[in-house]
C-alpha cells in the first residue's frame, strides 16, 4: 500500500488553480453543468479578483510541492472590478520572471482569461496545461521538499 | 435639464415625496390589518363547511364517528387566518373589527397579495412580492410547492439539476416569514376589486399537523397502504401517508383521506401509535376561508395532456409506451429507477429510444391546435441525459418543426444532433404496435417523400403537450380563450381579464421556465403598482437570534457532505470522503445528506450545530455562487455568524467533470474538503455594514422595453431616468406595424410615448449617451453626454439595461440590387398602407432565416416565423388571388402563434421546406425574379418560381453599442453579442452585478409583447432594490491594519472604487467599506501585510494551498 502510494506520488502531478468568483470559477461551474470531462489532477482555490493573487501565493504552491499553478480570471475588460485583472496581467510577467529564479520552468505557471460563459475553454485549458505539466514531470522543488520533510 | 443643479432639484423633491408615501402607509397597519397577528384575512369557516362535498367530506364524517375526540372536532378551523364562529354568526359581512371600515379611501390599499399556484412562477412571484414588501398568501392545491419543476430532472439549454436550482428557492419560501404556504387548497371565488380583493379558499384536509411534523418518516414505514407516487408520475409505489418527496415544503406528511384504512374503515392508526411528535390529526376537515388581499397572481400552471386520448399510440395498453414527465421521473436520479434508464415492461436497459413529438399539440383531431412550445427542447434535452447516462443508447426523435427559438435553444439543439448523436426524424407517427413476445415497439411513419416506414424501438417517450389549467374561468373568473388558456392583454400578457387578478407562466400560454419566471416578476411588479402606497404595511421583520459569541473557543467545524442524488454520489465516494474529513483537525462532526439543500436538512443543520456546539461550518456539495446564502441563512439563524462558513464545490467541480475516474474524483473531493476545513478553521466571525440608496432608477435605451420598465418604476411611485441615444423615442418598434393580433402597434407605440412623456416622475434625455458609469448598487453615478458634448450626471440607485437590438441587413438575394426584394417589414409597410400596387401583385415568395441560424449568427431569431405568416395572411385577406409561398427550414411558430400557421396554410399560403445545407437562390432572368429552392420534400430537387416580390425574413442582431456598454456596467455579453442573464433560468433579467438589470432585445431576440412583460420584470426587480430604505454591505471587504501600515499609499493608488483614502492625521491608509467592493487588488500589493481581504486573508488562502499540496503527499 505504502509503496503504491510512493509510486503515485512520483509520477502523478498536481496542478493549483486560482479562479476569481465572477468569470472563471463560473466558467468552471459551467464546464460541471455541461458534463465536460478534464484530468482530476486540478485543485482550486476561489478568490475573489485575479487581482487579489500575492505573488506570494503563487511561490507559496510551489515551495509546497505543486507541480504548477493556473490563474485564471475575467477576460480583459470584463473585470468585475474593472481593472484587478491588468494588476494580474502585469504580476504575471514578474511572476515568470521570478520562477526561473527559483530553478522552475516558465510554463508552470499559466494565466488564462475564461469568462463565465466558457465552460468548454475551461475544460480546454485544465486539459492542455495537465498535459504541458505532465511533460515537465513533477517539479524539482517537490523533491527538495520530499528531501526536506524526510 | 442638463445642468446637475437641476438634477439635484428633482431628486431632493423625489425623496420628500417618497418619504411622505412611506409615512402615509406606516399610518394605515391598523386599518388594514385584521385579526391575530396583523393578518388581513377573515375566516368564514362554519357554516359554509357543511357545504363541502365528496369522498373528503365523507372521510371526515366517518373519521368524526370514530374518534373520541369529536366534541373538538372544530378544532381543525382554528388555524385560518381569523376564526371562529363569533364572526361568522355575524352574519356574512366578511369584514370585522378594525377593518370593517373598509378602505377609508382609495388610496389605501391592502398590503398583501394572494398568489395561487406554487409552481416555479408561484414561487417566484411570492419571493419577489416579499421582497418588495408585501405579505404573501402562497396557495397549491397539492400537498407541496414545487409544481411541474419539482419534477423535473434537468432544464435546457444548460442542463442543469432542476431540483437543485429550485430547492434553494423552495427552502426561501419556507423560511420567509412574511409567505404563508396554504397547500391542499383550491380557489373557490375572487371578489372586489384591485387593492382590496376577498378570496374565498377550500382546503382540504392534510390529517397532519405541519408545524409538529419532523419529516421522520416512521408513519411512512409503518402504514400498511400502498399507492402509486404522485411525485414519480405513479411509476412506484409510495404508502398512503408519507412526505410528498425529500425537498417538499412544507416538509410534512399527508395522508391521503380517500384510502386511508382509518379514514375509510376505522382501523389500523398505525401512523398515530408512532407519531412521537403527535403530528396526525385526524379531525382535521375540509373547510372555507376568506382572505382579504390587494391583488391575486394566478399562477396553476397547466393540465399535462393525456396521452390516452390518443388510442394509437397505445399509452396506457403498452408497458413500453411512457408519457415525458414520466420518462423525466425514469432520469431523475431521486426517480423510481435512481435514474437507470429502463423498460418500464422488464426493467432492461434501453438500446433504442424514440420521441413522439406533438402528441397533443398542434393537433386539431384533440381540439388542441397551439403548440406547446417546450416539447421539442424537453425531448432533445431528456434524449441527451439519456445518452449521458447510458453512451450506447441510440435516441430518435420523430417530430414535424424542431422550434428551438429561445435563447441558445439552436445551438443546443444543433449540438445535440450534430455532435452527441441525437438522430431527428421528420415525421409523424400514424400508430404504435407492440411486439408480444419482446413488448418491442413498431413505429409506423411516412417519411418526407411520403413513404411508410416502420421501426422497432425498445421504449416510446410520448412528448405530451400542455393543456389549459382548471378553474381559471370557474375559480378566478377569468375570461378564457378558444384554447382555454387565460384571455391575456395583447402587449403586456400578465393583465387578465380582470382587474385585480394577474396571470402569468403556463396558464397564459405554454411557455418554459425562464418566461414562467419573467411573467412571474412582472406581475409581482404589476401587483405592486397598485398597492405600492401599502407597501411594509403588513410586514413581520425577521429576528434572527443573537449571534453567539464564539471569539476564543476552538474552531469546532463540522462537514455535511452532500450526495445531491446521484449528482454526486454516483460517482464519489461519498462515505469514505465523509470517513476523510472526520478524521480531519478541528472537525468535531462529519455526516452525508441526500440532498443538503432541502428545507429539512436546514433544520438539521441548526440542529446540528447546536448539539455538537460547533462554530464553523462546511458544506461540500455544490457551487457556492448559487447556494452559499442559503446555507448562511441556515447558520445565522442557528446563532452563528454567517461568515463562519465555507463551501466545498464537489459537484461542478469534481464529480462532473470526472464522471469517468469514480476513484480520482473521490480523492479530489476529499481535498477539496480538506482545503474548505482548512480555511473554515481561521475564519473569523465579520459585521455586514449598511449604504443608502437613492430611490431613482436609471434606463438605458428608449424603446418599447425601455419605456415600459421606466413607466413601470414610475408608477410604483420611483423617479426615473430614460436615456435615449436618438432624437426620438421608440426604437425599433417603429418599424412594425401590426402585431400577431392584428393590433396597431404604432398606435400602441404613441400611447407608450405619450404616457412617458407626460409621466412627471419620468426625465427623458433624448439624444443622449452613456459614457461612464460608477459606483455601485443602491448609489450609482452615471455620465451621459449628448450630440453637442454637454454632459450631465444622473445619481441613482438602479439601472435597467434595454438597449435593444438590430435588424440584420441583407446582401443575399438581391436585396438592394433589385427594388421587388424586401425585407418582411418593407412589406408589412406596404401591406399597412393598404398599397394598391400590392393587390396586382400575383405571386410573392418569403425566404426565411436571413441571417439566422447561420454560421456567423447561430441563433433563431424567433419573431421572423410568426412575422412571415402575419404578413402572408395579411396579403391574402388584400387579395385573396396572391399566390403566397414561404420557403423555411423549420416554422417556428410557437404557442398560439400556430393558430396564424394554421390558417395560412388553409387560406392557401405555400409552405415549403429547404434544408439546412441548402439555400434557395434569388435571380433575375429576362427582367422577372426568379426563386429557386431545392424542395426538402421532393428529395432536394429544385423548384423554380417566378415571383412578383420576394421577402426576406431578416433577423435580429445584437446592438453593437452593448460592447462599449458592457464594461462600464461590470457585465457580460454573450458571444453573439446580447447581454448574457445571471442565470438562464430562473434570473432571467438579473445581472451578477447587483442593481443591473436587463429587458427587451439587449437580452436575446423576442416580440413586442414578450419585451414589455420582460420590462415588467426588471423594473420590478430594479422596484426591489429602489423600495429598501439601506442596502447590506457584503462583510467581504478590505481593512488596513493600522500598526502595519507603513502608508505607502500603493493601495490608494491601486483601488478601483477609490475606496481606500490616506489619513494624514494617522499617516495611514483606510477603507470607505461601503465603497469597498472587496476585490482584494489592494491586499496582494500591499508590502507590509497591513491590507487584508476578509473572508480571503493570506493566511486563510495559505492554509487551502498548504492544505491542497498536503493532501497529495498523505
Amino acid at each position: 500500500m505504502a509503496e503504491e502510494s510512493a509510486a503515485r506520488k512520483d509520477d502523478d502531478i498536481r496542478i493549483l488553480a486560482f479562479l476569481c468568483n465572477w468569470c472563471s470559477y463560473a466558467g468552471a461551474d459551467l464546464a460541471g453543468v455541461s458534463r465536460l470531462q478534464y484530468p482530476a489532477k486540478v485543485l482550486d482555490v476561489r478568490v475573489m479578483c485575479t487581482g487579489t493573487i500575492s505573488p506570494y501565493f503563487v511561490i507559496k504552491a510551489f515551495q509546497e510541492g505543486m507541480d504548477g499553478v493556473l490563474i485564471a480570471g475575467c477576460h480583459i475588460g470584463d473585470c468585475h472590478y474593472l481593472k484587478g485583472n491588468y494588476m494580474t496581467a502585469k504580476r504575471f510577467q514578474v511572476l515568470r520572471e521570478t520562477l526561473k529564479f527559483l530553478g522552475l520552468e516558465e510554463g508552470r505557471l499559466r494565466l488564462e482569461w475564461v469568462s463565465a460563459a466558457e465552460g468548454e475553454k475551461y475544460a480546454e485549458v485544465i486539459r492542455s496545461f495537465t498535459e504541458e505539466i505532465e511533460k515537465l514531470g513533477p517539479s524539482p522543488l517537490r523533491k527538495k521538499k520530499a528531501e526536506v520533510g524526510a | 435639464m442638463t445642468e446637475g443643479k437641476e438634477i439635484k432639484g428633482i431628486n431632493d423633491n423625489d425623496k420628500g415625496k417618497k418619504r411622505g408615501a412611506r409615512k402615509k402607509s406606516s399610518g394605515e397597519v391598523g386599518t388594514a390589518a385584521a385579526g391575530k397577528g396583523g393578518a388581513p384575512g377573515v375566516g368564514l369557516s362554519g357554516p359554509e363547511e357543511k357545504a363541502g362535498s365528496g369522498a373528503m367530506n365523507e372521510a371526515a364524517k366517518a373519521a368524526r364517528g370514530k374518534t373520541p375526540k369529536t366534541a373538538q372536532a372544530d378544532k381543525g378551523n382554528q388555524r385560518g387566518p381569523v376564526s371562529g364562529k363569533k364572526k361568522n354568526e355575524a352574519g356574512k359581512k366578511p369584514l370585522k373589527g378594525p377593518s370593517s371600515s373598509g378602505r377609508p379611501d382609495r388610496g389605501a390599499p391592502v398590503g398583501a397579495v394572494m398568489v395561487v399556484g406554487g409552481g416555479v412562477g408561484g414561487i417566484q412571484a411570492s419571493l419577489e412580492l416579499a421582497n418588495l414588501g408585501y405579505k404573501v398568501y402562497l396557495i397549491d392545491s397539492s400537498p407541496s410547492i414545487g409544481g411541474v419543476m419539482g419534477m423535473l430532472d434537468k432544464t435546457f439549454p444548460t442542463n442543469e439539476c432542476s431540483m437543485c436550482i429550485l430547492s434553494p428557492k423552495m427552502v426561501e419560501v419556507a423560511s420567509n416569514i412574511n409567505i404563508e404556504v396554504i397547500t391542499l387548497a383550491d380557489v373557490l371565488s375572487v371578489e372586489g376589486e384591485p387593492g382590496d380583493m376577498r378570496v374565498r379558499l377550500r382546503i382540504r384536509p392534510r390529517y397532519v399537523d405541519t408545524d409538529k411534523c419532523t419529516g421522520c418518516g416512521d408513519c411512512t414505514a409503518k402504514c400498511p397502504v400502498r399507492i402509486p407516487d404522485p411525485y414519480n408520475a405513479g411509476l412506484n409505489v409510495t404508502k398512503c401517508i408519507r412526505v410528498p418527496f425529500p425537498q417538499a415544503v412544507p416538509g410534512a406528511a399527508v395522508i391521503e383521506g380517500e384510502v386511508c384504512r382509518w379514514l375509510t374503515k376505522g382501523k389500523c392508526g398505525n401512523c398515530v401509535k408512532v407519531c412521537q411528535a403527535g403530528a396526525v390529526d385526524f379531525e382535521q376537515k375540509e373547510r372555507e376561508e376568506t382572505y382579504r388581499v390587494g391583488m391575486v397572481i394566478a399562477a396553476p400552471g397547466y393540465k399535462p395532456f393525456d396521452a390516452s386520448r390518443k388510442t394509437e399510440y397505445g399509452y396506457g395498453v403498452y408497458d413500453n409506451v411512457v408519457t415525458s414527465l414520466e420518462f423525466e421521473r425514469i432520469l431523475g436520479a431521486n426517480g423510481p429507477t435512481q435514474g437507470h434508464v429502463v423498460r418500464p415492461s422488464d426493467g432492461r436497459e434501453v438500446r433504442k429510444l424514440a420521441f413522439v413529438q406533438c402528441v397533443g399539440s398542434r393537433d386539431v383531431t384533440v381540439g388542441n391546435g397551439y403548440c406547446s412550445s417546450v416539447c421539442c427542447m424537453y425531448a432533445t434535452k431528456q434524449a441527451l441525459i439519456a445518452k449521458e447516462h447510458l453512451p450506447a443508447l441510440e435516441p430518435t426523435v420523430f417530430f414535424i418543426d424542431m422550434r428551438a427559438y429561445g435563447k441558445d435553444f439552436e445551438k443546443y439543439y444543433v449540438n445535440a444532433e450534430k455532435k452527441s448523436g441525437v438522430r431527428y426524424v421528420r415525421g409523424l407517427i400514424s400508430g404504435i404496435r407492440e411486439r408480444q413476445r419482446s413488448k418491442n415497439l413498431l413505429l409506423r411513419y411516412a417519411d418526407e417523400a411520403g413513404c411508410m416506414r416502420e421501426e422497432e424501438f425498445d421504449l416510446v417517450v410520448l412528448s405530451i403537450g400542455l393543456e389549459a389549467p382548471c378553474g381559471l374561468k370557474e375559480g378566478f373568473g377569468l375570461e378564457v380563450n378558444e384554447h382555454g388558456f387565460a384571455a391575456a392583454d395583447s402587449f403586456l400578457p400578465v393583465l387578465s381579464s380582470r382587474p385585480g387578478v394577474l396571470v402569468c407562466g403556463a396558464a397564459q400560454e405554454p411557455k418554459d421556465i425562464p418566461d414562467t419566471v419573467t411573467q412571474a416578476t412582472a406581475a409581482a411588479g404589476m401587483a405592486s403598482q397598485t398597492l405600492h402606497e401599502a407597501r411594509g404595511s403588513l410586514l413581520t421583520r425577521r429576528e434572527h437570534p443573537p449571534e453567539r459569541d464564539v471569539s476564543g473557543e476552538e474552531p469546532r467545524v463540522g462537514a455535511i457532505i452532500c450526495r445531491c442524488g446521484s449528482n454526486i454520489g454516483g460517482f464519489v465516494d461519498v462515505p469514505a470522503v465523509v470517513e476523510y474529513v472526520r478524521g480531519l483537525p478541528g472537525v468535531v462532526f462529519a455526516e452525508e445528506r441526500l440532498y443538503a439543500c432541502s428545507q429539512d436538512a436546514q433544520e438539521w443543520i441548526r440542529q446540528v450545530v447546536d448539539e455538537h456546539n460547533l462554530n464553523r461550518l462546511v458544506v461540500a456539495s455544490c457551487t457556492p455562487r448559487t447556494h452559499q446564502p442559503l446555507f448562511r441563512e441556515t447558520l445565522q439563524s442557528a446563532g452563528i455568524n454567517k461568515y463562519l462558513f465555507e463551501m466545498a464545490n464537489i459537484r461542478e467541480h469534481c464529480s462532473w467533470v470526472h464522471m469517468q475516474e469514480p476513484d480520482n474524483a473521490t480523492r479530489k473531493a476529499q481535498y477539496l474538503v480538506k482545503m474548505a476545513v482548512e480555511k473554515a478553521r481561521r475564519l473569523e466571525p465579520l459585521a455586514e455594514g449598511e449604504s443608502e440608496v437613492i430611490p431613482r432608477g436609471l434606463v438605458i435605451g428608449g424603446g418599447v422595453a425601455g419605456m415600459s420598465a421606466a413607466l413601470n418604476l414610475a408608477r410604483s411611485g420611483f423617479q426615473v431616468y430614460l436615456v435615449e441615444k436618438e432624437g426620438e423615442l421608440g426604437g425599433l418598434a417603429r418599424n412594425i406595424r401590426f402585431n400577431r393580433d392584428g393590433k396597431d402597434v404604432q398606435e400602441y407605440l404613441r400611447g407608450l410615448i405619450e404616457a412617458v412623456e407626460r409621466e412627471e416622475l419620468i426625465s427623458v434625455f433624448k439624444g443622449c449617451r452613456v459614457v461612464d458609469v460608477g459606483g455601485f448598487v443602491g448609489q450609482f453615478k452615471t455620465l451621459i453626454r449628448d450630440g453637442e458634448g454637454r454632459e450631465t450626471l444622473l445619481e441613482h440607485g438602479a439601472v435597467i439595461v434595454a438597449t435593444g437590438g438590430g435588424q440584420y441587413h441583407p446582401t443575399e438575394y438581391l436585396y438592394g440590387r433589385d427594388a421587388r426584394v424586401l425585407t418582411q417589414w418593407e412589406l408589412e409597410e406596404r401591406i399597412a398602407e393598404r398599397d394598391e400596387s400590392l393587390k396586382r401583385v400575383g405571386r410573392v415568395v418569403m425566404i426565411q432565416c436571413v441571417g439566422s441560424r447561420e454560421e456567423e449568427r447561430p441563433y433563431c431569431s424567433k419573431v421572423c416565423c410568426t412575422e412571415a405568416v402575419k404578413n402572408a395572411l395579411a396579403l391574402k385577406e388584400l387579395s385573396p388571388r396572391t399566390e403566397v409561398f414561404v420557403l423555411y427550414r423549420d416554422i417556428r411558430t410557437y404557442g398560439f402563434r400556430e393558430d396564424l400557421y394554421r390558417q395560412a396554410r388553409e387560406a392557401g399560403v405555400v409552405f415549403t421546406r429547404f434544408d439546412d445545407e441548402v439555400r434557395p437562390e434569388v435571380r433575375e432572368a429576362g427582367g422577372a425574379l426568379q426563386v429557386r429552392v431545392p424542395d426538402a420534400n421532393l428529395g432536394g430537387e429544385t423548384v423554380v418560381i417566378n415571383a412578383d416580390l420576394v421577402a426576406l425574413s431578416v433577423g435580429i442582431t445584437a446592438n453593437p453599442d452593448n460592447a462599449e456598454l458592457a464594461p462600464m456596467l461590470k457585465v457580460p455579453r454573450n458571444a453573439e453579442g446580447f447581454f448574457l442573464e445571471a442565470h438562464m433560468k430562473l434570473r432571467p433579467v438579473d445581472f451578477a452585478t447587483d442593481g443591473v438589470f436587463v429587458c427587451g432585445l439587449a437580452h436575446a431576440p423576442k416580440s413586442i409583447e414578450e419585451s414589455v412583460a420582460q420590462a415588467a420584470a426588471a423594473a420590478a426587480r430594479a422596484e426591489s432594490v429602489l423600495s429598501k430604505d439601506k442596502i447590506v454591505t457584503e462583510g467581504v471587504v478590505a481593512v488596513v491594519d493600522a500598526e502595519r501600515c507603513s502608508g505607502c499609499r500603493i493601495c490608494v493608488e491601486l483601488c478601483p472604487f477609490e475606496a481606500v483614502t490616506y489619513d494624514e492625521v494617522r499617516k495611514v491608509a483606510t477603507v470607505n467599506t461601503s465603497l469597498c467592493k472587496g476585490c482584494g487588488t489592494c491586499t496582494a500589493a500591499c508590502t507590509a501585510g497591513a491590507s487584508r481581504l476578509q473572508g480571503f486573508r493570506s493566511d486563510q488562502i495559505f492554509e487551502q494551498i498548504e492544505a491542497a499540496a498536503s493532501a497529495w503527499w498523505d
